[in-house]
């Protein structure tokens, strides 16, 4: 299985501080599982202009490539004016609509507020749906308070996290055995 | 939208384009030689893709491939069939990047078959060159040669031919606004953004008659259909999968749109284009084509075809004709009722398949899938062209109205 996490901005600490949690978390889980994580921060991007991803040179055509090639991706996002971050939209929106068809995708979600906790749910979620992924569904949200100087500090947090990992493996194998078996009926 | 579509849809233009246009605008009908009712016409095409086999990696050299293309055209006009065609492309896994050099051994190599491309990426190319090797071509093919105007889906060539892709939409619609200027007029005074003026440049050679025949390609998506429809041009329809009615509506855009900007549609031929792969049962064809899909698109779209979708091809409402015999002639005579199309295009080569599997797919619709065809869309009288002229006059009249 492979597995993505992505740190959905190119500014700032507390999501990427989350996802390297994921990413141990993962390891601790099923250390058979090939889990890679991409930060924006350090890939030198290029704006989406409607070419096709297979056409993208550089750190672009490997963000685009890798994401396309995972059968499970866990996205970390923080909450910036009310929405995603301009850097995470515009991976978006250099791949194909179908792009998360038969993958799994988690949400986590860092903010400076709680009363951003449903903006994940609005702005993030109908994309997701819209470009195909099969959401687990509780995403996890981490408020200013959870972290201090690169921890989580949180066990509440830390639960929900480990819990974020079991459910998104799990669907990831399940979704997997079902597709198996489908396609095999198909007997072709 | 270009400028010249907008001409059409401004209300105060339409008073000088119902004197004027109706009048100049060619009845494509009867220029195309489809209006003598003898039916659907059924082509073939090939991409050009030069694929490896997704059985066994193998892969023919691109000598062989190019060989290949010319064997297909001279098995389909063998086979009775009215059309060939080949797809121009730039990008790696496709061997037809010169497609013009190609339908010339073809026009050669064969003596009866309409052959042409499918499609000329207009958007890079110069309308001057498109325009000489296509007429060169109907020469040499004895007025054969037919040309349909597609822009890229691949970006790669705008960079290797030194385009920009912010100009894409422009670069196509002035594009194929000149082509379709210099194969109406001896003399060309034009000028544009994108190529140096012509000042009553005479472009040579001319074609066998009075004009090639100029196709204008169209994804399937309404938008595109709106605009071949606006500027008056036959449209080919190419579709991937999906469901017949859906296109019914693209099929209506473009017609409304033409009517719209005052002409008949009734002159306007259509054509539709899309995978073709036929097998003694629907689950023989759908084992037998999967692969090659999935494979091929993996490699030139970066993602392949779900299995749950391409199953879903073999429906009677999927406009995809994959399936036993009888079950692809029933479906082209139904997309034959909704569209009341002119002419049909399998794609029934894609992603590596062995040559003598391609050979099959020709014979077997020269042998069982065509005569049916023709036999039940076949008129016995024939249009007449002074009622298509004089109803293109009452259309821009209603349209006006």
């Amino acid at each position: 299985m492979k597995l993505v996490l992505l740190s959905g901005s190119n500014v700032g600490t507390k999501t990427r501080t989350v996802i390297d949690h994921l990413a141990e978390a993962v390891a601790a889980y099923d250390p058979t599982i090939d889990a890679n994580v991409i930060d924006l921060a350090e890939a030198d991007m290029v704006f989406a202009d409607g070419r096709n991803f297979t056409e993208y040179t550089g750190d672009t055509s490997r963000v685009a490539r890798e994401l396309m090639d995972a059968d499970a991706i866990i996205i970390g996002t923080p909450i910036f004016q009310a929405s995603i971050p301009a850097a995470l939209k515009n991976v978006f929106d250099l791949l194909p609509t179908g792009a998360f068809l038969d993958k799994v995708v988690g949400v986590i979600a860092t903010a400076g507020s709680s009363k951003h906790y449903l903006i994940p749910a609005q702005h993030l979620l109908p994309i997701l749906s819209y470009m195909k992924a099969q959401v687990v569904q509780p995403y996890v949200f981490v408020g200013e308070s959870d972290l201090h100087r690169g921890e989580i500090v949180s066990h509440d947090v830390l639960q929900r996290l480990d819990r974020l990992v079991e459910d998104t493996i799990m669907l990831t194998r399940t979704y997997a055995s079902i597709r198996e078996e489908r396609d095999a009926a198909y007997g072709f | 939208m270009s400028e010249h579509a907008q001409l059409h849809t401004t209300p105060p233009q339409h008073s000088a384009a119902s004197e004027s246009r109706p009048s100049q605008q060619p009845n494509y009908m009867h220029e195309f030689g489809l209006d003598r009712g003898q039916g659907l016409q059924f082509g073939i095409y090939s991409l050009g893709d030069h694929l490896p086999d997704p059985h066994d990696g193998s892969r023919v050299d691109a000598g062989q491939r190019i060989h290949e293309f010319i064997g297909y055209a001279q098995a389909a006009e063998a086979a009775g069939l009215d059309f060939f065609s080949l797809g121009e492309s730039h990008q790696e896994f496709f061997a037809s990047q010169a497609h013009a050099v190609i339908l010339g051994a073809i026009a050669q190599a064969t003596d009866t078959i309409r052959i042409g491309s499918s499609s000329t990426i207009l958007s890079t190319s110069d309308p001057v060159r498109v325009f000489e090797n296509f007429s060169t071509i109907d020469l040499i093919s004895g007025g054969r040669a037919e040309l349909v105007a597609g822009r890229a889906s691949r970006v790669g060539l705008f960079e290797l031919l030194g385009y920009d892709l912010r100009d894409y939409e422009e670069l196509y619609e002035e594009k194929l606004d000149l082509l379709l200027q210099i194969n109406r007029e001896k003399q060309v005074t034009w000028s544009g953004q994108f190529r140096a003026p012509l000042n009553d440049a005479e472009v040579l050679p001319r074609p066998t008659r009075q004009a090639l025949r100029i196709w204008r390609a169209v994804g399937g998506a309404p938008a595109s259909a709106v605009k071949a429809g606006l500027a008056g041009v036959p449209m080919v329809m190419a579709h991937l999968g999906g469901t017949t009615s859906v296109f019914k509506g693209t099929v209506d855009a473009y017609r409304h749109a033409a009517s719209h900007a005052g002409f008949d549609p009734a002159t306007l031929p259509i054509a539709t284009a899309g995978f073709f792969h036929a097998a003694e049962t629907s689950q023989e064809a759908l084992a037998g084509m999967y692969p090659h899909i999935n494979e091929g698109m993996k490699r030139t779209n970066g993602q392949g075809m779900p299995k749950q979708h391409f199953a879903q091809s073999v429906h009677p409402a999927s406009i995809a004709n994959i399936g036993s015999p009888q079950q692809i002639i029933e479906k082209i005579l139904h997309q034959h009722e909704v569209f009341g199309h002119q002419r049909y295009l399998a794609q029934v080569d894609f992603g590596g398949m062995a040559y003598a599997d391609v050979m099959k797919q020709i014979e077997i619709i020269g042998t069982e899938i065509l005569p049916a065809v023709k036999k039940h869309t076949a008129t016995a009288s024939a249009d007449s062209d002074a009622e298509s002229a004089g109803s293109a006059f009452e259309s821009a009249e209603e349209a006006l109205s």
